[in-house]
């Protein structure tokens, strides 16, 4: 299977050579930290984007919109490790994320522990419960693999809502008890510590990954994406490569659940549907599969646009529509699943895709006029 | 004994259910290699459509012929939409399976939705004729009919896949190629009618379970697709990807155990335990059998 994966993605890292790579390291991190300087003065701007964002940008309910969407963004980038670079198709990624948020949840509500305790446990659990599910789940590969993850997804979304230990509050979920935790993080007018947490999330699981994609055993993530058997040949056993890129993202899955349960200020069982795995996989193939920055921009326009949507939706222009309009339109899902199949069939490359199209072409000569070009970067 | 006799058979209607579904899937995977994520819609879609016509055909009376017609249209659209997502979907994609894995999970995202945009979220009565909801009385067990229709249904469908597979050409075309596909593609024989056909079957077979899946639980609603797929999925599994023996026999074993489990573990105060046993099955299968019980080798 891992040939026919070939279609999916385009490679802009690993071509260009170590050399390219070290001389314009610096270089190239320029744009990411002129992004991430824009996205942390945010909250001390009072612009207002009209159509865009519903008020200004330092007010609480567009800075609570921007962190879902850092957080969905790195959440995705997460999965991208998975799939996108090293190949394995998990359903059950939810599951790491969903156990962040509730051990978390679990800790502050039932327990009774500090934030700090809580996320102490949860980063234990976190890491544990990947060794142990990775190394049984990594033992069949393609879609069997598909399928195990699913089924332990399966198993914890219904241990979720069935409840039976009485921990998880079954379909209600569980609110954060939010007097036991530290002040900068409770009420409205203190979104934006939240916000800067997750744009902090956000900027640590990009430097992870990118960090852990460009290292030895990143490469070799990429040879087993390219082909598993050649990897065996030269020597390498894949199994422990496989499970430090499962460990890996579902680690920092579990901690963006952590900064999401704070966002949100309880846990729901929504996050750990079958469903939700899906989505994060539409974020990444949106964005673009196997780039770092693709799957970060998938996410965070896809929870943009999944939030947004229903309220564009119930704004006149489409209420006026006749019935059979206006109602699909409404289901922010059917415009982003409709999409999800476009994309898959016209754009497979997804948004990173794009650039080596005809568009892409004219834009980048467009800003190859403001930014040195690096060679060799587009032959992949 | 009486609970014991109605679990059983509730487990087997249950059983009958699972089957249904996973018959098509395990086909289409097995023939083409394709997990498809849509396969809840096609069940949605039935249900929703038996329901739709249902509602209008009230001239007819409410009695065993509006259901049966009312399956029947249901049945149709369901095949018709599944055959249409192979040709204009799943067609364009050959030899790209993710993409293909992809498409479908795309396609039961927006299908899904579509039908919540329609109908609403909300679940809705399923009419079936008053001897369905009717219990007969087995051992002392007072079971409601709609069970051993589902079982019927089930049984009919396996023993009619069994005899097109066995005795049709187009059955042999399906199962050589599931065999070997790039072999009957070589001797020049059209691997892609079979694809639609057998999507086409799956639709039906889904399509049905659906309204079934009405008739067993009086309502339904947009995400039962989705519920029943994860289940429809671990036992295509547990069966072995492309047996249709092997589905029918996981089937059975999955919707016994699930209702075993989920009845006795009450008495210990742990609900859901049958559907968290079931998953655990599904993972002590692929480890000690990765190929399922009944599967051709690895995939």
């Amino acid at each position: 299977m891992s040939d026919d994966l070939d279609t999916v993605r385009r490679d802009p890292v690993s071509d260009p050579g170590q050399q390219t790579a070290a001389r314009s390291g610096w270089a190239r991190a320029i744009p990411a930290i002129v992004v991430v300087a824009v996205l942390a003065a945010l909250p001390f701007m009072s612009v207002r984007i009209p159509v865009v964002f519903s008020g200004e940008l330092s007010s609480p309910g567009v800075l609570n919109l921007l962190a879902l969407c850092l957080v969905f963004g790195a959440l995705a980038l997460t999965y991208d490790l998975l799939f996108g670079f090293t190949g394995l198709l998990s359903f059950g990624h939810a599951l790491y994320f969903a156990l962040g948020v509730y051990v978390t949840a679990i800790a502050v509500t039932e327990f009774g522990w500090s934030l700090l305790a809580a996320v102490g446990l949860t980063m234990v659990v976190g890491l544990i419960v990947p060794i142990v599910l990775g190394a049984i789940s990594l033992r069949v590969g393609d879609i069997a693999f598909a399928m195990v993850t699913l089924a332990f997804a399966q198993a914890g979304h219904i241990f979720v809502m069935r409840d039976p230990l009485r921990l998880t509050g079954g379909e209600e979920g569980l609110a954060l008890a939010y007097q036991r935790l530290p002040g900068i993080f409770v009420g409205v007018f203190n979104t934006k510590y939240v916000y800067w947490l997750a744009l902090g999330f956000a900027v640590l699981v990009y430097v992870v990954s990118r960090w852990a994609v460009d290292s030895r055993p990143g490469r070799i993530w990429q040879a087993i994406r390219e082909n598993e058997q050649r990897v065996e040949v030269i020597g390498l056993e894949p199994y422990g490569f496989k499970l430090a890129s499962f460990v890996v993202s579902s680690f920092l899955a579990a901690l963006g659940g952590v900064v999401y349960v704070l966002l949100v200020g309880g846990a729901h069982p929504g996050i750990t549907a079958a469903t939700f795995t899906l989505t994060l996989l539409v974020m990444v193939v949106l964005g673009g599969t196997g780039t770092l920055w693709g799957a970060v921009l998938g996410g965070v326009l896809y929870t943009y646009l999944n939030n947004r949507l229903v309220s564009l939706s119930n704004s006149a222009t489409v209420q006026d529509l006749p019935d059979v309009l206006s109602r699909p339109l409404s289901e922010p899902l059917f415009i982003l699943g409709a999409l999800f199949v476009v994309l898959v069939m016209f754009f497979p490359g997804g948004i990173a895709g794009l650039r080596d199209t005809a568009v892409g072409d004219r834009l980048r000569r467009l800003l190859g006029r403001l930014v040195p070009a690096r060679e060799g970067a587009d032959d992949g | 004994m009486t609970t014991f006799v109605l679990l059983t058979i509730t487990g087997l209607g249950l059983a009958g259910l699972y089957f249904l579904v996973a018959s098509g899937l395990s086909m289409i995977f097995g023939l083409m290699d394709v997990l498809n994520f849509a396969h809840g819609v096609f069940l949605t879609v039935g249900a929703y459509m038996s329901w739709w016509i249902a509602e209008r055909l009230t001239f007819i009376g409410s009695g065993t012929l509006r259901f049966v017609v009312a399956v029947a249209f249901g049945t149709l659209v369901g095949a018709a939409v599944a055959a249409l997502v192979e040709l204009v979907f799943i067609r364009r994609l050959y030899g790209n399976h993710v993409g293909q894995i992809l498409v479908t999970v795309g396609l039961a995202l927006a299908g899904t939705a579509l039908i919540r945009a329609i109908w609403t979220p909300d679940a809705r009565t399923f009419p079936s004729p008053t001897w369905m909801g009717e219990t007969t009385s087995v051992l002392g067990a007072a079971i409601p009919n709609s069970r051993f229709v589902a079982i019927g249904t089930a049984v009919a469908l396996y023993v009619g896949l069994r005899l097109f597979l066995r005795h049709t050409r187009y059955g042999l075309v399906v199962r050589a190629g599931v065999e070997n596909r790039p072999m009957v593609t070589a001797l020049g024989i059209n691997v892609t009618q079979a694809f639609t056909l057998v999507f086409a079957i799956g639709g039906i077979a889904a399509a049905l379970g659906g309204a079934l899946t009405g008739a067993y639980f009086g309502v339904i609603d947009p995400e039962m697709g989705g519920r029943l797929l994860i289940f429809a999925f671990i036992v295509v599994i547990i069966g072995g990807l492309g047996s249709l023996r092997g589905a029918a026999i996981a089937a059975v074993l999955v919707g016994l155990l699930q209702q075993y489990a989920n009845f006795y573990a009450l008495d210990f105060g742990l609900s859901g335990l049958g559907d968290l046993i079931v998953v655990l099955l599904l993972a002590v299968v692929l480890l000690v059998r990765p190929q399922g019980l009944a599967g051709k080798a690895a995939v």
